[in-house]
C-alpha cells in the first residue's frame, strides 16, 4: 500500500495504490496536509487502484475535507469502485463528498 | 449453524500494522469457498478490519505486549469471525451511533461499528476468555 503524489495543472493528484485504513491513514493525511501548507488548494483522491477502505480511511477523508475547505481549497474523489461505492453509499459520505467516475471528468469539474 | 468447522485459528500482536495480512487470509479463505465475489471484496475485510482494529486499539488500549485473537468458524450456512481482546469488553447493542446523520456526517470517528452491523448478518458481544466480537455473515 502506497500514495504517490502528483501535479497536473493547478490540482495535486493522490493516488491510493491498495488499503486505505487505520494503518496508513495518517501517511495519506500527512502527505496531503504538507501540500495543503505549501498553499496548494484544489487536490483528487483517485482510488482506481484502492482495494478496500476501513472507517478510519473514510474518518481521514471527512477530516481532510474540511482542512482544505477551511483554508478556501477544494477536495475531489474519483474512480471509486463498485465496492466503494457501496460502502460512500452506506455511511452517505456520497452527499458529502463531490465524486466522479474519472480522473479526467474530475479535474475537469475545479 | 449445523456442522461447522474452524478454518483459521491465529493470535496476533496488539499492532495494526498486523490488520491487512489477517484480513487477506480471510478473504482467501473465503474465495477458497467460493463465498460471493461482493462479500470477499467488501463485506469481509472491511468489517473483520474493523473489529481488528476495535480490537487493538479500544480493546488493548494498543498496548505492547497484548494480543488479539482471530477464529474463523465455517458451516454449510454462516461464516463466523470470533476477535477476541484482552480489554474489559464492551456491549455493542448499547453503541447505537448512527453515523449518517447530518450531525455525525461530517465526524472523523464513529463509523467501524455501523460499518459492521451493515455489512454482517449478525454482530454480538460477550465475555469467554476475554472480549469476544463475533461477526456472523451468511453464505448466502
Amino acid at each position: 500500500m502506497s500514495f504517490s503524489i502528483k501535479k497536473q495543472g493547478e490540482v495535486v493528484v493522490v493516488d491510493v495504490e491498495g488499503q486505505l485504513i487505520v494503518g496508513n491513514r495518517q501517511e495519506l493525511k500527512q502527505k496531503v496536509l504538507d501540500e495543503l501548507e505549501k498553499g496548494e488548494k484544489k487536490f483528487l483522491i483517485d482510488f482506481s487502484q484502492t482495494g478496500y477502505i476501513d472507517s478510519s480511511g473514510l474518518g481521514v477523508l471527512v477530516s481532510l475535507s474540511k482542512k482544505i475547505r477551511e483554508q478556501g481549497g477544494e477536495l475531489r474523489l474519483a474512480n471509486l469502485n463498485d465496492d466503494l461505492q457501496t460502502l460512500f453509499e452506506l455511511t452517505k459520505l456520497d452527499t458529502l463528498f463531490q465524486i466522479s467516475d474519472t480522473r479526467e471528468r474530475a479535474l475537469e469539474s475545479f | 449453524m449445523g456442522e461447522s468447522r474452524v478454518a483459521f485459528d491465529l493470535r496476533i500482536p496488539s499492532d495494526v500494522e498486523y490488520i491487512e495480512g489477517v484480513v487477506e487470509l480471510a478473504r482467501q479463505r473465503c474465495r477458497e469457498l467460493k463465498i460471493s465475489a461482493a462479500k470477499c471484496s467488501l463485506n469481509i475485510p472491511v468489517a473483520l478490519s474493523e473489529a481488528l482494529s476495535n480490537a487493538i486499539l479500544r480493546g488493548n488500549e494498543a498496548t505492547g505486549g497484548k494480543q488479539v485473537r482471530i477464529r474463523a468458524i465455517i458451516s454449510d450456512t454462516d461464516l463466523v469471525f470470533e476477535v477476541v481482546d484482552e480489554g474489559p469488553g464492551f456491549d455493542v447493542d448499547e453503541c447505537i451511533r448512527d453515523c449518517t446523520t447530518e450531525e455525525n456526517l461530517t465526524k472523523e470517528e464513529g463509523r467501524g461499528l455501523f460499518l459492521m452491523r451493515q455489512l454482517m448478518d449478525r454482530v454480538e458481544s460477550f465475555r469467554d476468555n476475554g472480549n469476544v466480537v463475533r461477526l456472523t455473515l451468511h453464505r448466502e
